[in-house]
């Protein structure tokens, strides 16, 4: 899957977005939120990556800090060649049709006073230089391509369902033929039933015009079911990242086998038999993370180190990257304490 | 929206009728007499026959009617006659003023120039300096910018107009000379210097009220203005790699003004209002300075008239804010 033939079309490194907390009377700056604390990562083209996590874990904003919808902290972001880490706003703004962003609220990341062909056709005002026919037939195309008539082009946002705003946030992210969209969490606000038509869409999309996905989401088996990496994010870090199956079969990191253990079991009889890993405690503030191993406060399989040194990210199968202690090079004492370091 | 409209112009017909008979009972119950500056000297029976003169002879049912009869009936068919040269309203009573014993309405357009002149140009002028400062204030929330037009609003909220009307005079027409203390109403504008005269006494009663509205609706367009930067839309507006500007002034603003614009249509009716303390202060003789002396006069068809004016442009402009709302907001639909 991961194969080293493909390019890679994103390439973030050691991205930190940290937001400022203000207090006290002066308002001065008290200290800062990480949401994002160092994260790498590299998509290849044409594939998708999914990105999970708990809710607060740092995934929706390390997504947007992607497409520098944030003024990042630190780091660098390459798209497809050009660095846009550092580039201010307005230079950035002739690179946007190249990456594009499908929001997870579809009632509130559409304007309210503007019909769908106002939405979709916007983008192409500002980038494009096509005529008024132009423009509307590219428009229809975009509709037919999302499976929305087109005959609701005047209509406004608030006049659809849930899903049909959806298909109108992807057909806008479409507009302008971006190579690399980051979908936050497109799914989340939708009915189960609706959940599937709009999933089975993007891979239509991604077929049809060779896009690259950063799919956000906290739906585990729906990552399952598109992403052909698995990255997952726990306060502001990526604790592990794997091709798909190698994740889901095999998890390394204590954190990740604890959220498989959450997915429910359809099979009853499985179910009752399914041991759930509960994790103890709150997640610590990501605006004072815990000293050594983020995950230490939770993670059932800690050790004294955890505590004090941060886990380094590192490969520690093919393609399978994790950052944690117990597959340092002290795994020989270790491993017969997890049975998925056995497993590998 | 049209069948919304003629629906809330009809039920607005008995809401008025109800305000215009509580208006007359009202006044009716206030102490005073209107003979009351006749001279004692005057013998009480001669009173007595003036009074009836009025037509305070008739019940209080009688004289209600009478006045809605030459208020809805007669009045508009003489403003008929003097738009097309009728003679509809002939030998007919017209509301007649107890004080000047000439028709309410004719005195009411009168004063309507010179209110219109300084309370609406006040008004505009208030709108036109606060939508700016609340879309920059909102847009650099927390910058000295904001601050500083917060403590001009709060000054603007707080301090009363007879306090900074008489600021002003005192200093730029009593310590600097610059503009005169007094709106003179019967200049007449016909070239440019006594259209800089004009603007000159315009100045200071207009911007004493335009710093009012200024507070009011620069508030109004910072909060509406805060409320829309944060929505989802924003980011997608650019996400999708719009300008700035573009961002701000269409996809933000277009949103914030829905609420912005209901407000500045309510505040018209208080224009006709008139400003009746700055009025006072800088001798305007308007519709306000119009109004408290038929109150101190007792001139009873005066001030009802009046006030069931203002209370038909309240009534009315409640009907276009929502009519307005209806037309922006794609959202809301009345039928």
């Amino acid at each position: 899957m991961a194969d080293g033939a493909l390019k890679p079309l994103v390439e973030v490194r050691n991205l930190k977005m940290h937001f400022p907390i203000f207090s006290g009377i002066l308002r001065r700056r008290a200290g800062e939120v990480k949401a994002v604390d160092g994260v790498s990562f590299d998509i290849f083209e044409g594939e998708t990556l999914g990105l999970v996590g708990e809710s607060g874990c740092g995934k929706s904003t390390a997504g947007r800090a992607i497409l520098r919808l944030y003024d990042i902290t630190e780091g660098s972001i390459r798209i497809d060649g050009a660095e846009i880490g550092s580039q201010p706003q307005d230079d950035l703004r002739a690179m946007r049709p190249r990456m594009q962003m499908v929001f997870q609220d579809p009632q509130a990341s559409l304007n309210p006073r503007m019909s769908v062909a106002g939405i979709i056709g916007e983008p192409l005002d500002e980038h494009t230089k096509l005529s008024k026919s132009e423009k509307l037939d590219r428009i229809y195309e975009l509709m037919d391509a999302v499976g929305l008539n087109r005959d609701f082009a005047n209509r406004y946002p608030h006049e659809f369902s849930g899903g049909q705003r959806q298909r109108i946030g992807i057909a806008r992210a479409l507009a302008l033929n971006p190579k690399f969209i980051v979908c936050d969490e497109p799914i989340a606000a939708l009915d189960v039933s609706i959940q599937a038509q709009v999933v089975n869409l993007l891979e239509d999309l991604q077929e049809k015009f060779g896009l690259t996905y950063l799919f956000i989401s906290h739906d585990l088996s729906m990552v399952r079911h598109i992403a052909d990496r698995v990255a997952v994010m726990y306060l502001g870090k990526v604790v592990e990242l794997a091709p798909r199956d190698a994740l889901y079969t095999v998890p390394k990191h204590p954190y990740t086998e604890a959220l498989l253990s959450a997915v429910p079991e359809p099979d009853p009889r499985l179910e009752a038999k399914v041991e759930r890993i509960i994790l103890k405690g709150d997640v610590p503030s990501p605006a004072n993370p815990p000293k050594g191993c983020n995950f230490c406060t939770r993670c059932p399989k800690v050790m004294e180190i955890c505590r004090s040194e941060e886990p380094e990210f590192r490969e520690v199968a093919p393609g399978h990257f994790t950052a944690c202690h117990l597959h340092d090079q002290t795994k020989s004492q270790t491993a017969g304490k997890t049975a998925a370091s056995e497993a590998q | 929206m049209f069948t919304y409209t003629i629906r809330r112009l009809i039920i607005s017909i008995p809401t008025l009728l109800f305000i215009a008979l509580v208006i007359f009972l009202l006044l009716e119950m206030a102490p005073g007499d209107p003979m009351a500056q006749v001279p004692l000297t005057v013998p009480p029976e001669v009173k007595e026959r003036m009074r009836e003169a009025l037509g305070l002879g008739d019940p209080v049912h009688i004289r209600f009617f009478k006045w809605m009869q030459q208020f809805f009936i007669v009045e508009p068919m003489h403003l008929l006659d003097g738009l097309f040269g009728t003679s509809f309203a002939e030998g007919q009573q017209r509301v007649i003023s107890w004080q000047t014993r000439s028709p309410v309405m004719d005195i009411v357009m009168q004063r309507m120039p010179q209110t219109l002149w300084v309370v609406a140009m006040s008004y505009v002028v208030g709108v036109l300096i606060a939508l700016p400062i609340g879309i920059y204030s909102a847009y650099r929330q927390y910058s000295i910018f904001d601050q500083a037009g917060t403590f001009v609003s709060m000054v603007g909220y707080s301090v009363p107009p007879f306090f900074s009307g008489v600021v002003v005079i005192v200093i730029f027409s009593v310590k600097l000379g610059w503009l005169p203390s007094i709106y003179d109403t019967t200049h007449v504008v016909n070239d440019w210097e006594s259209f800089v005269v004009q603007l000159k006494q315009m100045i200071m009663p207009v911007m004493v009220l335009a710093l009012q509205t200024t507070a009011q609706i620069s508030r109004f367009m910072r909060a509406s203005m805060l409320d829309n930067l944060n929505q989802d839309y924003v980011r997608t507006a650019r996400a999708k790699g719009l300008t700035e500007a573009v961002v701000v002034m269409v996809h933000v603003l277009r949103n914030s003004m829905i609420p912005v614009i209901t407000v500045i249509a309510l505040g018209v009716p208080s224009i006709f209002g008139g400003a009746i303390i700055t009025e006072q202060i800088f001798k305007v003789n308007g519709l306000g300075q119009l109004l408290i002396t038929a109150i101190q006069a007792n001139d009873l068809p005066m001030v009802q008239t009046l006030t069931f004016i203002f209370a038909i442009l309240i009534v009315l402009f409640n009907l276009i804010a929502d009519v307005l709302y209806g037309i922006l907001d794609p959202r809301i639909r009345y039928d």
